[in-house]
């Protein structure tokens, strides 16, 4: 294996590393648990068909909540003329609609909400009284939430440069917890407004369409919008013709990123794994082929050598086979030479026998050193 | 004496250094109004619309211009392709300067920057895909910050931590292309909890799986972009080996942004199909999608795969520009333009020119950091005493 131990090893510590923290998210993808809201949870029914438009919930939530004075008072009615929604200082408004109808705007109080979902540092909860509460130590101020509300609710203090805030409403939980009711549902004159257990309102809300099924659409706004919310409406036009959003369907937001926040414990697991094995391939494929490489260059030069050993035996024996031929013509010409030498020698012998003999001698030892 | 006087004031008041100044100065006073007016007063930000200029280009497109770093690590190390290896180090180089002014920027837009860290060390919010991103952008910033060091302690001559830190290179860039696949798609995540506010062309399930796909081709052409000015403007700086291998990184990460963003553009159709948006293509929003898809992916697709296989570097570089615009058109559509697209005009967002200003000033000051660096360390080059090992 190409790959070493302790490269293996690092790797290893990178995915058991990545696994702990991506093991933080929860992935809800893979839950089948269906989710109803807290138990006894708190919520207001709002009979859209009751309300008349007179603000005074308006004023009385931001007395209770200590907020910024308007600059255009209370009771001037003539700021419904012109769509408004919640802001820094303004947790609630009224709007008018075509044919004198009138809704009040507020957070909804999702059951599962997307603000707290999207909120990086858990400064949105979901109290088990309904409220959906905002801790201001926490925020960091990345306006994610506003960005998630379906509704369009939170706000933020922009021009506030040092300590800025969402703003939105409380279900004002801190008089719930002194026994008071939410400021404007305690100040409507026409009991537009009912306070109560989400599940008592939901009764209470189609026990009312049941008796005047004429006088109201066949539908509670908010019992299942995304995922069903604590504030509840009923109304006598389509609830898109006072502003409310029919197309939001019934997914709470947790589940839209369940599917994206699923896949990173897994990416986290694989990826290490698959990273590692093509890194494990590209460098065994890489060793292979310099091995091969070794392999071919080892073959040329063998075949090279033994080619170029037998070309110079050949041309040995060649030449060894050329020597001893010139050798023996050689030889062969001395013994002629002599032969002829001895003829006339043997013709002149009788004039001088002594020298004929020496110049044999002469010729058979020139012979004997051409062959060393 | 006089006239060396003005030969240093020459090389200081260069036309780069004088706008690169001017705009500096401009983004300090930006600044100071930033932090002492609060945000309302120099953005257009309003309570529909919380997220503008400095999400939707400092952080969106900053984040998946700057992917070049893990596309080439990860090409380079783990896919054995050593011919980029001079790319890597210019390449790792941007993607961390990128990501130090994504952070940087995060805490003009966010309220309270000095909190930045809470998401991280004191509550955190784990059902939030921002907290994946955060936590992810966190962490590749080390890791970025440990790969980019081996050049600066060559510059600096400390050889034994360098050869140290150089033996992490493995572990790192697995690391570095798990988190940046984690926090790249989780920047198109971060749309799927508002379906009722993006327009259904852009919203996707896949949204996650487009941003990530999206980043490998916008890192790959900014690693051709960026080579090319370098070229243009730091040619003296490089040496043999960059120069002969920048071609082959060019041809190859053309033909590899060609391969993705053909296969980008089939995903694209795939989403329309599966979700039955086709009625919307007809509408003003959808031309706009067209276009898009059909000028700012198809046709830069197309001009990389001619350029790569006629060998034409210019073309594969004027696609890389074009790629890049594309980038930025889809990271602002999501953001931006397609984001509240049901609110009336008169609620829409644009810029003001202080946020312009502001992320004009940023970007500078990448430049200036990018020019910087690469003018005194071995970025651009091998360090001479370095040469042999690898």
């Amino acid at each position: 294996m190409a790959i070493s131990r302790r490269k293996f090893l690092g790797s290893l510590g990178v995915a058991i590393g990545a696994t702990t923290s991506g093991a933080l998210s929860k992935a809800y993808g893979a839950s089948n648990k269906h989710f109803k809201g807290h138990p006894d949870s708190f919520g207001v029914l709002h009979d859209t068909t009751k309300c008349i438009g007179c603000r005074k919930c308006e004023q009385a939530c931001n007395e209770v909540n200590a907020l910024d004075k308007p600059d255009r008072p209370f009771d001037d009615l003539e700021v419904l003329d012109q769509k408004r929604r919640t802001g820094e200082s303004i947790y609630t408004v009224v709007n008018k609609f075509e044919g004198n109808n009138f809704a009040k705007k507020q957070c909804n109080h999702c059951q599962e909400p997307a603000c707290a979902s999207a909120c990086f540092v858990k400064a949105l909860t979901k109290d088990k009284s309904g409220a959906v509460v905002y801790d201001e130590s926490l925020c960091v101020g990345c306006r994610y939430c506003m960005v998630a509300c379906p509704f369009n609710v939170p706000a933020y203090t922009y021009n506030d440069p040092l300590t800025p805030k969402v703003t939105k409403c409380t279900m004002c939980l801190p008089r719930l917890k002194e026994g008071k009711l939410p400021g404007c549902v305690d100040i409507c004159p026409k009991e537009a407004l009912t306070f109560g257990k989400r599940e008592d309102l939901l009764k209470i809300a189609w026990k009312r369409i049941y008796k005047r099924p004429e006088h109201y659409v066949d539908h509670v706004y908010g019992e299942h919008e995304m995922g069903g919310t604590n504030w509840l409406y009923i109304s006598s036009v389509p609830f898109e013709q006072i502003g409310m959003r029919e197309d939001l369907g019934v997914t709470p937001a947790p589940a839209m990123t369940a599917g994206a926040l699923g896949t990173v414990p897994i990416v986290v697991g694989l990826w290490p794994v698959l990273l590692t094995g093509v890194y494990a391939i590209s460098k065994r494929k890489e060793k292979i082929a310099l091995q091969e490489k070794q392999v071919a260059v080892q073959d040329a030069t063998d075949t090279a050598t033994q080619k170029m050993n037998a070309q110079l035996k050949k041309l040995r024996e060649t030449m060894t086979k050329e020597k001893e031929i010139a050798v023996l013509n050689e030889v062969k010409k001395a013994l002629e030479e002599a032969a002829k030498e001895a003829q006339e020698a043997k013709a002149a012998r009788s004039e001088t026998a002594d020298t004929d003999a020496n110049a044999v001698d002469d010729t058979v030892d020139d012979a004997g050193n051409k062959e060393e | 004496m006089a006239q060396e006087q003005t030969i240093a004031q020459k090389q200081y008041l260069t036309p780069f250094n004088v706008v690169a100044g001017m705009i500096i100065i401009v983004g300090l006073v930006l600044t100071i109004l930033r932090f002492t007016k609060g945000i309302g007063a120099v953005t257009n930000l309003d309570n529909n619309n919380p997220w503008g200029l400095w999400i939707g280009f400092d952080l969106l497109c900053g984040v998946s211009l700057a992917a070049g770093g893990y596309v080439t690590s990860s090409a380079c190390y783990i896919f054995g392709l050593k011919k980029y290896h001079s790319a890597v180090r210019p390449a790792i180089l941007t993607a961390f300067l990128g990501y130090a002014l994504v952070v940087f920027a995060l805490n003009y837009d966010v309220g309270r920057p000095w909190k930045l860290p809470y998401p991280i060390f004191y509550s955190q919010g784990t059902s939030s895909l921002l907290f994946e991103v955060g936590l992810c952008v966190f962490l590749y910033l080390t890791v970025l910050f440990v790969e980019f060091t081996p050049a600066a302690f060559e510059w600096l001559g400390f050889r034994k931590i360098r050869n140290w830190v150089l033996r992490l290179t493995l572990v790192l860039t697995i690391f570095g292309v798990v988190l940046s696949t984690l926090h790249q798609s989780s920047l198109g995540a971060l749309f799927l909890i508002a379906p009722s506010k993006l327009h259904p062309l852009w919203y996707s399930g896949y949204l996650h799986v487009y941003f990530f796909i999206s980043s490998m081709f916008a890192g790959m052409s900014m690693v051709i972009f960026e080579g090319t000015l370098a070229h243009r403007w730091l040619h003296d700086k490089m040496d043999d080996t960059h120069l002969a291998e920048a071609n082959g990184v060019v041809l190859g990460f053309g033909k590899a942004a060609s391969f993705i963003m053909m296969g980008y553009f089939g995903i694209k159709i795939i989403g329309i199909a599966v979700d039955n948006n086709w009625h919307y293509l007809t509408t003003g929003l959808g031309l706009w999608f067209f276009v898009e898809l059909i000028v700012f992916v198809l046709f830069p697709a197309i001009l990389y795969s001619v350029g790569s296989r006629e060998k034409k570097t210019l073309l594969i570089r004027i696609a890389a520009v074009w790629t890049i615009l594309g980038i930025i058109l889809n990271r602002l559509n999501v953001s931006l333009i397609a984001f509240n697209w049901h609110l009336p005009s008169a609620d829409r967002y644009f810029p003001s020119f202080m946020e312009i200003g502001t992320t004009i000033f940023i970007i500078t000051l990448g430049v200036v950091a990018y020019k910087f660096v690469v003018t005194r360390m071995p970025i651009l080059y091998e360090h001479p005493e370095y040469k042999e090992d690898h």
